[in-house]
């Protein structure tokens, strides 16, 4: 008994020393592969880091940058936090990125101010970081950025809801994201803004984390406190959807008017169904493919992209009002997050 | 508050109502009742049927759950897989009757199935190995939830068949509506409290968590009620994932992400202690009728939605204290 512990126990250590021994190795040799990689094979390496794997969002933003990789004979390798929010997570793969040998780092950023010090210390190795779809703060803390501009996602939409009143009075609901996350206030602003009201003519706002079943539950409790609500604005289609649910239940479905801002295919096939009047239309697939180009143009001639590059926005109805421009949801189902 | 020392030959006898009055359930019961009528002055929204129905709306899903974890925790366990086995058991719901071949109910059935099944493993796991109840739902947490992701392909699965959202439909009560699912979620907490409070598996359950020692010594199968009472969770959270999909009328598998620790919330602002042996399922329903309440009034009121988990922080610590103390008196 007491000999096969020991057996088992010097097995052990042995392969511990092994272990240890294995991963000097493979550590030393991504340590000098950064050299290696660009005289070798000669396949670029691109990192993109997205908030989670799970969203549909970035889902499609992987998809764009897979397909791009591939026509560019680059090389790409994924990572994400586990949850939305997750600074540490996103941090090790940074870190994990920049030891692997990467030319560039595409960043969806969880946490835009927490991950600056991560960021920096890669861009002082000379690697390129690109933030996509979220600004870090301040923006200057990566090489570039490729977004969709939030507020003009907002504003349209608050244009589009002010013609669609018609004059009539509106007493508005704000689902919005979660406090103080940029994406959201911008939107919730841009709304405001294109709509020509200001935060007192918001009859109730609530958080939802874009989330359905929340946004349902926000909406409820809306009505239950300003049963005339005849306008709903929601970050995005799944708190739209909730809203949806939540008027539906009170009949009110078809006065109450829904806009929303992000165009996934789901939300756009809510407009279509006319659940939802109208969408802002953002484009990840494409951010995730030019940040993809941005990458291997840098490594061919060492130009750095710089800057923000707006990657558009497009209003999505099947109700055009006049005096606002849109595209009906044909042309929205064909592009949604394309 | 000394009564709370629960000796067993107590345990068999209270009534509904005197349980009601004795602690732990008092003080949950006596912040509710404060809550509703704070609420009720603040705002002329609250006290209203419709307002009422929808509160209990709102609390369904993770009220079902929060039975489940009840019974786990008056075991001395914990359930930390709760939220993540409802999404799956939903999305296997939805995605059988949506997209599969297979009739509603026998979609429903085998949802139903498989959130039992997962209880049922966490069970063996517990007693067989024997493994923490901690780490075992902590692990079943990332499975349950990765399987979700993976069956679902990220996808939220709609159009789904009349009778999967049948119990979110509603009936005329006086002037208010109110949900199938609410009542279902209702007679289950009615159900599990008469078992608990009135049957031989009831006395059983709580032996168990005062000391599984002295509850094996003393004849009672201690293994087969623990796997059981793990298995019955787990069926509880077959029906919350229901619940859920006849409430927001779709499978997504982004949902009940913090519903572990929602229905752990519940049952700890409902007085039952986290060491075991002590408590019950209508103070969980109190637990559950707390948070939903200030939920809705603060957002009546409206006040920003961090101010609601502040407030839920600030409770769920008080409850604890409470607990610990009059623990502390009874030694």
């Amino acid at each position: 008994m007491s000999r096969t512990t020991r057996l088992s126990s010097s097995l052990l250590r042995a392969a511990a020393v092994t272990g240890v021994a294995a991963l000097t190795l493979t550590a030393c040799g991504s340590g000098s592969g950064s050299d290696s990689s660009s005289s070798g094979s000669g396949e670029v390496k691109v990192g993109l880091i997205t908030k989670t794997d799970t969203n549909p969002f970035f889902v499609k933003m992987k998809e764009g940058a897979e397909k791009a990789a591939k026509e560019n004979g680059a090389q790409l390798s994924t990572a994400a936090g586990k949850f939305d929010g997750d600074n540490a997570g996103q941090v090790t793969a940074i870190e994990n990125m920049v030891a692997a040998g990467v030319k560039g780092i595409l960043i969806t950023p969880s946490d835009s101010k927490a991950i600056v010090p991560a960021i920096e210390k890669a861009r002082a190795k000379g690697v390129l970081v690109i933030a996509l779809d979220t600004p870090t703060e301040p923006e200057s803390a990566v090489d570039a950025l490729f977004a969709t501009d939030n507020l003009k996602a907002g504003e349209l939409i608050g244009e589009y809801a002010k013609a669609a009143m018609k004059g009539r009075t509106a007493k508005i609901a704000a689902l919005d994201l979660a406090p103080g996350v940029s994406v959201g206030v911008q939107r919730h602003d841009g709304f405001l803004k294109g709509f020509g009201a200001t935060e007192k003519d918001v009859a109730c706002a609530q958080d939802t984390g874009g989330d359905q079943a929340k946004g349902q539950t926000a909406m409820e409790n809306c009505l239950q406190k300003e049963p005339d609500i005849n306008v709903v604005y929601t970050i995005n289609e799944p708190a739209a959807l909730g809203a949806y649910t939540a008027l539906k239940a009170k009949g009110r479905e078809k006065d109450v008017l829904i806009v929303s801002v992000d165009g996934g295919c789901t939300g756009t096939q809510a407009v279509k169904d006319g659940k939802i009047a109208a969408t802002s239309q953002q484009y990840p697939l494409k951010m995730a493919a030019e940040g993809v180009k941005a990458v291997v143009s840098f490594a061919k001639d060492g130009k750095k992209a710089s800057g923000y590059t707006d990657t558009g926005v497009t209003l999505i109805s099947d109700k055009a009002q006049d005096g606002v421009d849109s595209k009906d949801t044909g042309y929205g189902l064909e592009n949604c997050w394309g | 508050m000394t009564a709370t020392t629960t000796p067993y030959s107590e345990l068999k006898a209270p009534t509904a109502a005197r349980r009601l009055l004795t602690a732990p359930t008092t003080g949950p019961l006596a912040a509710l009742l404060l809550a509703c009528a704070f609420f009720s002055f603040s705002t002329d929204q609250f006290l209203t049927g419709g307002n009422f129905s929808l509160i209990v709306q709102q609390v369904m899903v993770v009220g079902t759950l929060a039975i489940g974890q009840t019974l786990i925790i008056l075991t001395a366990g914990i359930d930390l897989s709760c939220g993540a086995v409802m999404a799956f058991g939903s999305i296997v719901i939805a995605k059988m009757a949506a997209e599969g071949s297979l009739p509603p109910l026998l979609a429903i059935a085998l949802g139903l199935v498989v959130c039992g099944g997962f209880g049922l493993l966490n069970g063996l796991l517990v007693q067989k190995i024997p493994l923490p109840p901690f780490i075992v739902t902590l692990g079943m947490l990332n499975v349950a939830f990765a399987l979700t992701h993976i069956y679902s392909e990220e996808q939220t699965v709609t159009n789904l068949p009349g009778p999967l959202t049948a119990l979110g439909e509603t009936f005329p009560l006086g002037h208010t509506d109110i949900t199938y699912g609410s009542l279902v979620t209702i007679a289950l907490f009615l159900l599990l409290a008469y078992s608990l409070s009135n049957t031989g598996w009831g006395r059983h359950v709580y032996a168990l968590g005062n000391s599984a020692e002295a509850a094996r010594l003393n004849g009672i199968r201690t293994s087969r009620l623990t796997i059981g009472i793990y298995t019955v969770a787990g069926l509880l959270y077959g029906i919350a994932a229901l619940l859920l999909i006849s409430r927001t009328g779709v499978g997504d598998p982004q949902a009940g992400q913090t519903d572990n620790l929602d229905s752990i919330t519940a049952v700890v602002l409902g007085g039952t202690s986290l060491f075991g042996g002590r408590g019950s399922v209508l103070g969980t329903f109190i637990g559950v009728l707390i948070v939903g309440v200030f939920r809705n009034g603060l957002q009546l009121m409206g006040v920003a939605s961090i101010y609601q988990t502040l407030i839920t922080g600030v409770l769920v610590i008080l409850a604890v204290t409470v607990d610990q103390l009059s623990r502390k008196k009874a030694r």
